[in-house]
């Protein structure tokens, strides 16, 4: 996985709440069995018309937004737990989902990739909606290490939440399968402990 | 300490705790099917990781599978390639399939519960967010993503912070004509999209204790749909007999000390859950939903809210309703009776029940794909197939079909469908769909009228 430690660059804002991993990436995009190509259908259904001629009004195909942070409304990622949806947004170039709401398993998904998903508050969120708006070549930066957003020309910040686990994961390009496996010994532990107790038909109470 | 139903469970599959870290959570079933799987068995191969516990996984096909002719080569190339490659994954890795065809061959969230593979006590995953079913044993079963998949592939385990809990009491009694799905399709409205976020969910009152096991899933099954990774209802005698006798459920002795242990499971009187809601079961009237998110949801009988939010008015232009309005009398062209929140029998006897004797209406396309293959097989058993026959409705087989449209089973653009899925997101059962969510008899009623009507009134 991709170490990640800062980012300074411009955002793309996208005002909608409730954005569901069906709309990221839809269902009939998801026949592959590789994780390439899923860049160029997300948001397929936004981003083009049913002839597949480019929405101008959506944020994406809006020439004066550009980035590699993308700032959403509330519940980012709700619904299905597809993960062709982080996928998708790292290969459209995405490193960044900027919302005041993540749904648990794209929040998940999104950190097994190495795509940060950054929490603000409502207001705050509305405070980068508005900046971005206002000036799209406004820049944005995200310090992992110290778990601030920040407007630097603005002087406006706001600290934010990670697991202490994955964001060491996160800076050092870690991912979960290599811890899983040097722990070998204690599941194996574990499933000769449960064996028993299920055998003797005591309660399986640790 | 006192401790809920989900504490019991957690901790009984805790393998270690990281200091300022997740846990190590022991996965003791694993399902997968073709979408969510390949990626996830590359993964390991390109690492030359080996799947450490083959024998706790289950396979089907179901997501991307054709509902008729499935005897047949499945004609299209991507989908054709991916039921190919689930199957050579399952073969080189010893993993048991269920495949097109196999007469245990169905829907995931259906075929486990019915083959006795779930069972109280367990944590299980699978790479699809409506895992939550299963929670209706009192397990612990939540959705994941591919890299999870992996994890579990590699090590049966997973690193996870343990999520908050939340109970939802509902008690009271139920009205005529309020099914199962009612019931979760107004807790969705009342507490809204998110408010589960972050939380395990147990259901308890007298409604939850009063309801089968296929009524107990579809609650579950929708836990995902207000948030909640999962959803949970404590076992109890309802649960044991429906485990009992089935294909792969512990037999003799073992079933008895399973039993013994099964019955320990539940909140302990005075355990402190993070947030709790108490509703009534008075409140509760056929639901359906309006806009483009499940909590976006009416009384049957219900207008429409007034002073929407911006995303909200989005939803609505997209559903071509107006703020205040009534969809009684709205003309429905497609209905769709499927998915894994409602495709088990119960389900269709209440259909078949409402429909006896009747034809759909004329504009009406009713599509019907029963949840497995065992399921189907029931449905020639009790005769109804000849019910739905006789009735105009079309009966396909098996699979999760137009819930999500990844086969040719899609509702075509500007369409309405009432339909017994679990999500009406944009374009989800076809591009330019529509998706009107109920239950099975507001389906049924709907297929009849060939619109929306208020069936209630016509209730004995």
């Amino acid at each position: 996985m991709e170490k990640f430690i800062t980012l300074k660059d411009t955002a793309i804002p996208l005002m909608i709440e409730n954005i569901d991993t069906d709309q990221i990436i839809p269902a009939r995009f998801l026949k592959a069995t590789d994780k390439e190509g899923f860049g160029e259908n997300l948001f397929r259904d936004w981003r083009f018309d049913k002839n597949g001629n480019p929405n101008e009004e959506f944020s994406l195909n809006d020439k004066k937004y550009t980035g590699s942070i993308l700032v959403a409304g509330d519940n980012f990622g709700c619904g299905s737990s597809r993960e062709h949806a982080a996928w998708a947004l790292k290969a459209f170039g995405f490193k960044v989902i900027v919302s005041s709401y993540f749904a648990d398993i794209f929040k998940g998904n999104a950190l097994n990739n190495g795509l940060l998903p950054v929490q603000v508050s409502k207001e705050f969120l509305d405070v980068l909606f508005k900046s971005i708006l206002e000036n799209p070549k406004s820049e944005l930066k995200i310090d992992l290490g110290n778990q601030k957003i920040e407007i630097p020309g603005k002087n406006l910040s706001e600290k934010f939440e990670i697991d202490p686990y994955k964001k060491t994961c996160m800076i050092n390009g870690y991912d979960d399968i290599d811890f899983l496996i040097s722990r070998k010994k204690a599941i194996k532990n574990f499933e000769e402990k449960q064996l028993e107790s299920r055998t003797s038909g005591q309660a399986q109470e640790v | 300490m006192k401790k809920t139903l989900f504490d019991k469970i957690w901790d009984a599959h805790v393998v270690e705790t990281i200091p300022n870290g997740p846990d190590v959570l022991y996965i003791d079933k694993h399902l997968i099917h073709e979408v969510t799987s390949p990626q996830a068995f590359n993964e390991l191969k390109e690492r030359n990781i080996p799947v450490l516990r083959p024998e706790k996984i289950i396979a089907t096909a179901d997501h991307n599978t054709p509902t008729i002719d499935q005897h047949l080569p499945v004609k299209e190339l991507l989908s054709r390639n991916q039921l190919k490659e689930l199957s050579r994954n399952c073969k080189e890795n010893n993993i048991t399939l269920y495949g097109l065809g196999h007469a245990y061959n169905g829907i995931v969230h259906v075929i486990a519960p019915e083959l006795g593979i779930t069972q109280p006590g367990m944590t299980m995953v699978c790479g699809d967010s409506h895992t939550s079913t299963h929670g209706a044993f009192g397990t612990i079963a939540f959705g994941i993503g591919t890299s999870q998949v992996a994890q579990v592939f590699a090590s049966q385990c997973l690193l996870l912070e343990k999520p908050k809990k939340l109970r939802i009491n509902l008690n009271g009694k139920l009205k005529k004509g309020v099914l199962p799905k009612d019931v979760i399709l107004y807790i969705i409205s009342k507490l809204g999209t998110n408010s589960g976020t972050g939380y395990f969910c147990e259901y308890a009152g007298n409604i939850f204790e009063e309801m089968t096991m296929e009524g107990r899933m579809t609650v579950c099954n929708m836990s995902i749909e207000m948030g909640a990774r999962g959803g949970l209802i404590a076992p109890d005698e309802t649960t044991f007999e429906y485990i009992k006798d089935r294909k792969f459920a512990p037999k003799g002795t073992e079933f008895e000390n399973l039993k013994a242990y099964w019955k320990t499971l539940k909140t302990d009187t005075d355990a402190i859950f993070d947030k709790e809601y108490s509703l009534e079961a008075e409140e509760i009237e056929p639901m359906i939903t309006y806009g483009t998110n499940p909590g976006m949801g009416i009384k049957l009988t219900g207008t429409i809210p007034s002073n929407l939010g911006k995303s909200d008015l989005k939803s609505l232009e997209y559903m071509d309703f107006k703020e205040g309005e009534s969809l009684i009398n709205k003309p429905i062209n497609y209905i769709f009776i499927g998915s894994c929140t409602n495709s088990r029998i119960e389900d269709f006897r209440i259909v078949a029940a409402y429909i006896k004797g009747k034809k759909k209406a004329e504009n009406v396309n009713a599509l019907i794909v029963p949840g497995s293959q065992q399921v189907a097989a029931q449905l020639r058993d009790e005769g109804l197939v000849q019910v739905f026959e006789e009735a105009g409705f079309i009966l396909r087989q098996p699979g999760c079909s137009a819930c999500l449209a990844m086969n040719d089973d899609k509702i075509p653009e500007g369409e309405y469908c009432v339909s017994t899925s679990n999500r009406n997101f944009e374009g989800r059962q076809g591009q330019g769909s529509r998706t009107i969510l109920a239950s099975p008899l507001t389906a049924a009623a709907t297929a009849i009228a060939g619109k929306i009507t208020d069936f209630t009134k016509h209730l004995n």
